[in-house]
Order: structure tokens, then C-alpha cells, then sequence
């Protein structure tokens, strides 16, 4: 459902859409009323714990389960014996809930136990023998693509290069994105630069550890209560890895306390729904926060080569980009996204990226806002800015030169539509930041970020109830206010009040199926159902209206929450209310309800610029970011306090990878700082207020316009701090 | 198991626990009170921040069988016969809180702060409330709700 052409949503007068109501789980949330994932409990219940490998790589020989099982209070124990192979398309998903023939690293789950106590759960843990052949290993992604190299996994061979390899290696496949030649752009540029970068793997640091509560009967139904960004991806894997049918496992995503990408696959699930099958007793597992750091899915870790030319006129005549991501013990780094997004912001004739996909020993990597997209920016927009401070030129002046735009092939193949970076590189320069004087020891640095958008599977349903009110059941976990935002367009279209709207997060059973909260996808895409669903449900009660008149449905019109006769043709009755038409639905036909199913496409890519005043301690060297601001394309705000937090999350934890994030790998292969001490994400101490501009570029695959704004606000922060703290002031 | 008498939010409360179980666990395990969350168990990241005598502590980091004979406030207490705290309406006026799971422990901080320092400055409020971690809102909205709730709390 696109944007209608003769609908500007830059000037239309929206009632509701672009103001900033409260949000309909607020009270819940700042009572403490709102449960999360470890806030369930059940009759009965048990509690889970599992064991983990202390090695990065090792077969594993047997595993002893006896002694454990004699322990007073142990109900169940699982390990590999458990999980058959089935679906080959989850095997790796499957390999890493629960280690196969070896541990593949450090945290790699080996079994679990179910106890009446966690004290006990814990005693039995340490009963499990497990005789391991210890294995040498790789962290590095660099080490990891050596001849020579520990090989993790015998039957991997690099998928798209030719000749077809024969031997094995840690590199899975290799991609490439691009157009034209850059060998020849070069040649026409006056200044090439060439640069090599690394970028440690991040976690995404949601405060809310993995959680959830399993229960399964020996009628083979099920119950998962989970906090997951995505119940039904949940509901479909957990039935394929542990033998059910999808219809009789009922998944209920619980308020979610972070995701950022994180909370989009499974990792104690399954294994929580064996033990509960094995034990008869609901089974409750919660991760610790080392199991987090050690076991759940950090972002890859990047080596990069990046290559640049300019004519003195600012003009980019070629880039190439060689990037190697690591993305833990399997395949499936977010090589193509980095790649792919490499270049995005520019309009280029002679564009390549190369991209390789390489296993290491560490956890299987997960999504992580933008997956792929901020280690690439950094290294582009470092290598930019650089030839701008060369060549003389203002590096906002160098980058609107070469901007992508309407019409632009994007440098990994589709045109573009209409976008928006360059009114955000206007909109930065304009902005008072851009030309504040800097202090002493303070720098400035500037970088835009691009990212994708995604659509998807996507259902919702609309109930009109008796008294006026409306019922929004969604199916897309709402990880950062989205159900303010889905009553809000509800409301919008119906024409009643903001209030008279209540959206909760259906269960799996309860409503069709719907993808991820992920992508920056749903405010887009559930927003865009939700008009949808309201506009089939405007349909019924003008039918009703009609009915209750004697004339045709066609004749009646929606306007500002009344159904009214479409003209004086049509007869004259005076309007009639949606909660009046509610009230007599079963006398004319029953209940009144909205739908809408789509798979989504149109999301409208989103960009975004970054300004960073960072003062460095000449003694200690410590950066303190000074000031910052965030400009980024939405499209259309929604709801805008809650874009700008977009904007403020994402520039946060940009900060904290560029300064003080980073996976600490020992030599023993054993990841070093699995704990929020020693892995520091910002504290408020360290931070400044985040100032936003909302750029509004109508996104034309949207009703309203909008586009995604989740990600891209974490692509421009790392190389724009890095240039800041540089203190390359602003030319 | 250990015989324990405490007040919570104001009500006498008396439980058994194990002795090396946390105050924390027995607020959410034993007594339902599961607004205090787990985000790390170690004392970094506050989510877990309870009062203990009116000072702020991390729940994770104090045993059950300590509540003995003190008081314990819990975010569960701040609302108060169903009427909202200047810090939990500004809280949601602000947009405060995105995914809402270190909500309780910021609260429960963000109280004591300003019943210590009625009038802080951005700073003030900044340190106060660095044991506290938020992954969502890179703190803008957070700072300025509590600057707007003390503004309030001064005005009566």
C-alpha cells in the first residue's frame, strides 16, 4: 500500500500522527508492573541451567550424565542425544543451541540441567563429566584466513570463487557488490588513498538477559513464554529442533527488555522446551549475564581495506572495498549487508566491495542494529574524510558532490527512489553545531550512514468492540514504543481518540503470522497493516451505516470518525458515530473487524548525518564527547519523542563501540571480559545530551511516508567520533 | 533455610530463604515483587536497585537474611495509593524509557538522588545516576525527565 500520489504527508493536517502521546504500557512499565521475560512463573516450575564448554575448541569425547542425574532434585538432564538432526536448513542454529561432536567455543552449550531449586540445578552442572580432546583454535579474522590455520569445521569449502576449492578452510564464501571498474576510476582520480582497518566485535548490551519460561505436556502441546524480537521465528525453529507440530507450540513474546538485533534467533528455547518435555514440569531458564557476553550473538569482528580516488574537484572517480568479516563458529557473518552498504551514500561510476564470510572460534554472531553497516562506514567515511582534508575541501561540501539521489544506482545494484541524505547534509550544515567554535584539545568530525530498511510478513487485526473502542492486536514485538505509535495511526485513520485505542503484542495462536521486529521493519511495515486493517474496518462500518439507512454501501462516505451519507443524493440521515455503529453491530450482522496481511515491500532506505565535538586529555589520553548531534531521514515521525530516541540509542552505543566496547579475546581463546565491568557500555556520566534533527523525506511506499529509523543512527557514529577525537577540525 | 522480618515499602513482611540467597531473589522468587530485574547479578548494572534504609544498593549484592529488622523500598512503593511520582509521570512524559527493563532501577535511584539534592545540576544527575545502565535511550530523555520531576517536586 504505497503512498498515495495525491497525498503529501509534508502538508497534510494529521490529527494525531506527529504528536507526542504517552505510551499505552507506560504505567505498567514504571510501576513494575510490566513483565519481562524472567518475571513468569508457573506451578510446579523448574529451574534450568546449562553447562558450557571452558574451551574454544575441543571434541568432545563423552559426556557423563549419571552422577548428575542421581542428585536429589534433578528432573532432567539433556544434551546432544536430545536434538536429532532434522531440518538442514537449522543445522547451525541447531549445532550451536547444544554442541555436537565438539565445542566450537568458549560458552558453546554442552548440556543442561532441570532442578527443583537453582542451587540444585547448580550442584548437578558440576557432576556432568565431560571428556574433552582439546583442539587448537582461532579468534582472529585475519589468523582465522591464514593457510595453516585451525580449521573449525572439515567440510567447509569458500562458497563463489573459482575454481571451486578443494581443501578446506575457515572462509565460507566470498561476495561482490558493485559496478563499473575501479581500477579505471582511479586512474582518472587526482588523489587515491588507500587504508586498513579492524573493528572489534560489539555486544549489543540489552539489559535484559535471554529468558524464558517452557512448559510442554506429554500430549505434546506446548507453551514458551519468551522475550524474543520475533515469536513466531521462535514458534517455527523451536518446533522444527525439537519435534512438534507449529500448531501446538504457543509462543507469547513478554515485554522485551533490549533486543537491538540480539533477541533474533534462539539460543535457550529449545533447550528449554526439551527439558520441560523430559521433566513433565514447566521449566524456566534464564541466562546470566556472562552467558550473554560468552554465549549469545555479539557482532562480527571486521578487517577492512578500503580504497578512495578524487579529482581535486571533489569528485569520487572510484572505490573499492575489501572487507573480511568474522562471524563466529559458523557461517553467515553479515558480510553481504557490510558490503552492500559500503558505498551506499554516493552516486559512483566505478564501485566495487569484495566481501568474505569467515568462521572463528567464537559465539555464533547475531544481528546488532544495522548488522554490517557501522565497521564498513567507519572505514569509508575515515578514507573520505581523509581525501577531503587532501584535496582542501569542506567534507560536507565533499560528500554532497557525490551524494546519492533520486534516480541513483545504488552501488549494490537497485535505483533509488526518492531519499534523503542529501536534506540531511544540508540540514547538518545548517545546524548551529556545525560552525560552534571548538575548545581546546576538541576536534569535530562529520559521517553520514545508510541502511537498507525491510518490509516483511506482516498481520494485523482491528476489533471495533461495543462501546466505541478498538482492539489492535499486532504480532511484532514492541521493542521500543511502537504500540503508541501503531494506536496512534489507528486512531489517525479511524478518527476517534488516541486512548479509545489499546495495541497489544498478540501471541502466536492468537493472530497470523508476522516476521521479526527487525530491520527497522515495523513501525514501517505493522504501521502500514495497521492503516490497512483500519481502512478495511472504515469499509464495514460504512456498510453497516448503509444498511441502517436502506441505502447503498457505496453511498455512504468515513469522515472524522462518522459515517455519513457521500451526498445529497444519497439521503439524509444525520452521521453516525463508530461508537454508535458499534453498539447495534449484532442487529446488523455481528462483529466489526479490520484486517490486513501483507508481505511488505517499499520500506525506503534511510540515511543519516553525524556531528561529534570529542576533547581529548592530552595527559591521559581520555576523550570525552563534548557535544553531539544526530540529523537522520524518518520520512514521516510518527510518534517523534520516540524517533528521537531512535536517534539517541543508536548514536549511544555508536559511542561506546568507537571508545570503549570491544570483545577481549586471550590467548587461551577465552573470551576475557564477560561482564558489564569489564565490558563498559556509556554510562550517563559519559555521555552529553544527544541533539536531533527529524528530516522528513516522504518514504513513497508508505501511506503516512514513513520510513524506518532504528538502525542507521549506529552506521556514521564510529568514524565520526574517530575523526573527532582526531581533532581534524573542521576545515 | 533463615527466618527473616523486614518492612517492604512500608509493610511488615516476614519470609524464609536460603542463606546465600539474594535480596533480589527473594523479592522476586518468594515475594512477587519482580519490578527489581537481573540484568547483570554482579552490581554493574542497577537494574536491580532497591533502598535498603533509604540508601540506594544493588539487590543482587545484598543477601535476603540482611533485609532482617530494615527497611526495603522497591519501585513497587514509589507510586503511592494508586497516584503516580513526579519521576514516574515525567518519566513517561519525556519518553524516558524505551524498552522499559532498567526503568525500575533508575526510578528507584532517581528518588533517592533528588530526596538527597533536591535542585542537581546535569552533572549531578549524571553521576547520580551512572550506576544505572541504559542501553536505549543514550540517557538524553532520562537526565531531562529528572531534571523536569525535581523542577516539579520543588514546586510542590
Amino acid at each position: 500500500m504505497p503512498l498515495d500520489a495525491k497525498f503529501d504527508p509534508a502538508t497534510h493536517h494529521f490529527r494525531l500522527v506527529g504528536t507526542r502521546p504517552l505510551r499505552p504500557d507506560g504505567y505498567d512499565k514504571v510501576v513494575g508492573r510490566a513483565r519481562f521475560g524472567a518475571d513468569a512463573s508457573a506451578p510446579g516450575m523448574l529451574v534450568g541451567r546449562i553447562l558450557r564448554s571452558p574451551h574454544p575448541h575441543a571434541r568432545i569425547r563423552a559426556i557423563d550424565t549419571a552422577r548428575a542425574a542421581k542428585l536429589p532434585g534433578v528432573k532432567a538432564i539433556v544434551t546432544r542425544d536430545d536434538f536429532k538432526d532434522g531440518d538442514p536448513s537449522l543445522k547451525d542454529v541447531l549445532v550451536n543451541v547444544m554442541a555436537r561432536d565438539k565445542a566450537l567455543y568458549d560458552g558453546h552449550a554442552v548440556a543442561a540441567v532441570a532442578a527443583t531449586s537453582a542451587s540444585v540445578a547448580r550442584k548437578a552442572l558440576k557432576l556432568i563429566r565431560v571428556d574433552y580432546e582439546i583442539l587448537p583454535h582461532v579468534t582472529d579474522v585475519d589468523e582465522a584466513m591464514k593457510p595453516g590455520a585451525p580449521i573449525l569445521h572439515g567440510d567447509m569449502r569458500t562458497e563463489n570463487i573459482e575454481p571451486a576449492p578443494k581443501k578446506a578452510s575457515n572462509v565460507a564464501s566470498r561476495c561482490e557488490f558493485g559496478h563499473g571498474d575501479p581500477e579505471q576510476g582511479f586512474k582518472q582520480a587526482d588523489v587515491v588513498i588507500e587504508r586498513r582497518f579492524k573493528t572489534e566485535a560489539t555486544h549489543q548490551g540489552y539489559i535484559e538477559p535471554h529468558a524464558c519460561l517452557a512448559s510442554v505436556g506429554s500430549d505434546g502441546q506446548g507453551e514458551l513464554w519468551v522475550c524474543t524480537q520475533g515469536h513466531y521465528m521462535v514458534r517455527n525453529t523451536c518446533a522444527a529442533l525439537v519435534g512438534m507440530d507449529v500448531s501446538k507450540l504457543r509462543v507469547t513474546a513478554s515485554e522485551i527488555g533490549g533486543g537491538f538485533g540480539g533477541k533474533t534467533t534462539v539460543f535457550i528455547e529449545p533447550v528449554a522446551l526439551a527439558l520441560s518435555r523430559k521433566a513433565g514440569k514447566p521449566v524456566k531458564l534464564v541466562m546470566s549475564r556472562e552467558e550473554v557476553f560468552r554465549a549469545s550473538g555479539p557482532t562480527s569482528s571486521a578487517s577492512m581495506t578500503v580504497k578512495i580516488g578524487v579529482t581535486r574537484h571533489g569528485r569520487i572517480t572510484g572505490a573499492h572495498a575489501d572487507i573480511r568479516f568474522q562471524g563466529g563458529a559458523f557461517a553467515g557473518s553479515p558480510i553481504e549487508l557490510g558490503a552492500m552498504s559500503a558505498f551506499a551514500c554516493y552516486d559512483l561510476e566505478h564501485v566495487k566491495a569484495v566481501g568474505w564470510d569467515v568462521v572463528t572460534n567464537r559465539p555464533k554472531q547475531a544481528a546488532y542494529r544495522a548488522p554490517g553497516a557501522p565497521m564498513v562506514a567507519f572505514a569509508v567515511e575515515s578514507v573520505l574524510d581523509e581525501l577531503a582534508h587532501k584535496i582542501g575541501m569542506d567534507p560536507v561540501e565533499l560528500r554532497l558532490k557525490n551524494t546519492a539521489k533520486e534516480g541513483t544506482r545504488s552501488s549494490y545494484g537497485p535505483k533509488y527512489n526518492r531519499i534523503g541524505l542529501a536534506a540531511c547534509l544540508e540540514a547538518a550544515r545548517r545546524h548551529p553545531h556545525y560552525e560552534a567554535p571548538l575548545g581546546p584539545n576538541q576536534g569535530r568530525g562529520i559521517a553520514a550512514g545508510f541502511w537498507f530498511n525491510f518490509g516483511g510478513q506482516t498481520c494485523v487485526s482491528l476489533n471495533v468492540n461495543i462501546d466505541g473502542t478498538v482492539a489492535l492486536a499486532v504480532g511484532t514485538p514492541d521493542i521500543g514504543g511502537s504500540r503508541a505509535s501503531m494506536c496512534m495511526m489507528a486512531a489517525e485513520e479511524l478518527g476517534i481518540e488516541y486512548d479509545k485505542v489499546r495495541a497489544i503484542v498478540a501471541d502466536t495462536s492468537s493472530l497470523g503470522y508476522n516476521d521479526i521486529s527487525e530491520g527497522s521493519r515495523v513501525t514501517f511495515s505493522t504501521g502500514l497493516a495497521t492503516i490497512a486493517a483500519a481502512r478495511d474496518a472504515i469499509g464495514k462500518l460504512c456498510a453497516r451505516a448503509a444498511k441502517i439507512w436502506g441505502i447503498a454501501p457505496e453511498a455512504v462516505v468515513w469522515e472524522n470518525g462518522r459515517a455519513r451519507p457521500a451526498g445529497p443524493n444519497a439521503g439524509d440521515f444525520a452521521p453516525l458515530s463508530l461508537a454508535e455503529i458499534a453498539k447495534t453491530a449484532a442487529k446488523t450482522g455481528g462483529p466489526i473487524a479490520g484486517h490486513h496481511e501483507v508481505n511488505a515491500d517499499g520500506a525506503g532506505v534511510s540515511f543519516a548525518v553525524h556531528l561529534c565535538d570529542a576533547e581529548v586529555d592530552p595527559e591521559t589520553g581520555r576523550v570525552t564527547i563534548k557535544r553531539y548531534t544526530v540529523v537522520q531521514d524518518a520520512g514521516k515521525a510518527i510518534h517523534p519523542s520516540y524517533v528521537e530516541g531512535q536517534f539517541q540509542g543508536g548514536a549511544a552505543q555508536g559511542i561506546g563501540w568507537a571508545l570503549n566496547e570491544e570483545y577481549v579475546y586471550g590467548r587461551d581463546g577465552r573470551l576475557q571480559n564477560p561482564g558489564f565491568l569489564d565490558y563498559r557500555i556509556p554510562v550517563a556520566s559519559d555521555l552529553p545530551m544527544i541533539d536531533t534533527v527529524i528530516v522528513e523525506v516522504p518514504n513513497p511506499g508508505h501511506p503516512y511516508g514513513v520510513r524506518g529509523v532504528g538502525e542507521t543512527s549506529i552506521v556514521p557514529p564510529l568514524a565520526a567520533i574517530d575523526k573527532a577525537k582526531a581533532g581534524k577540525k573542521r576545515r | 533455610m533463615v527466618r527473616v522480618t523486614t518492612r517492604i515499602n512500608g509493610d511488615e513482611v516476614t519470609f524464609v530463604c536460603e542463606p546465600d540467597e539474594t535480596l533480589l531473589d527473594v523479592l522476586r522468587d518468594r515475594l512477587n515483587l519482580t519490578g527489581a530485574k537481573e540484568g547483570c547479578g554482579t552490581g554493574d548494572c542497577g537494574a536491580c536497585s532497591v533502598t535498603l534504609d533509604g540508601r540506594v544498593v544493588c539487590s543482587c549484592l545484598v543477601l535476603g537474611a540482611e533485609a532482617e529488622g530494615r527497611q526495603v523500598g522497591t519501585v513497587e512503593g514509589i507510586a503511592r495509593n494508586g497516584k503516580l511520582h513526579p519521576l514516574q509521570e515525567k518519566f513517561l512524559e519525556f519518553a524516558a524509557l524505551q524498552c522499559g527493563v532498567c526503568t525500575p532501577g533508575f526510578l528507584v535511584a532517581a528518588k533517592a538522588l533528588l530526596e538527597r539534592n533536591p535542585d542537581p545540576t546535569e552533572a549531578e544527575i549524571r553521576f547520580g545516576l551512572a550506576g544505572n545502565l541504559c542501553r536505549c535511550t543514550g540517557y538524553d530523555k532520562i537526565v531531562r525527565a529528572v531534571q523536569a520531576a525535581a523542577a516539579a517536586m520543588r514546586k510542590g
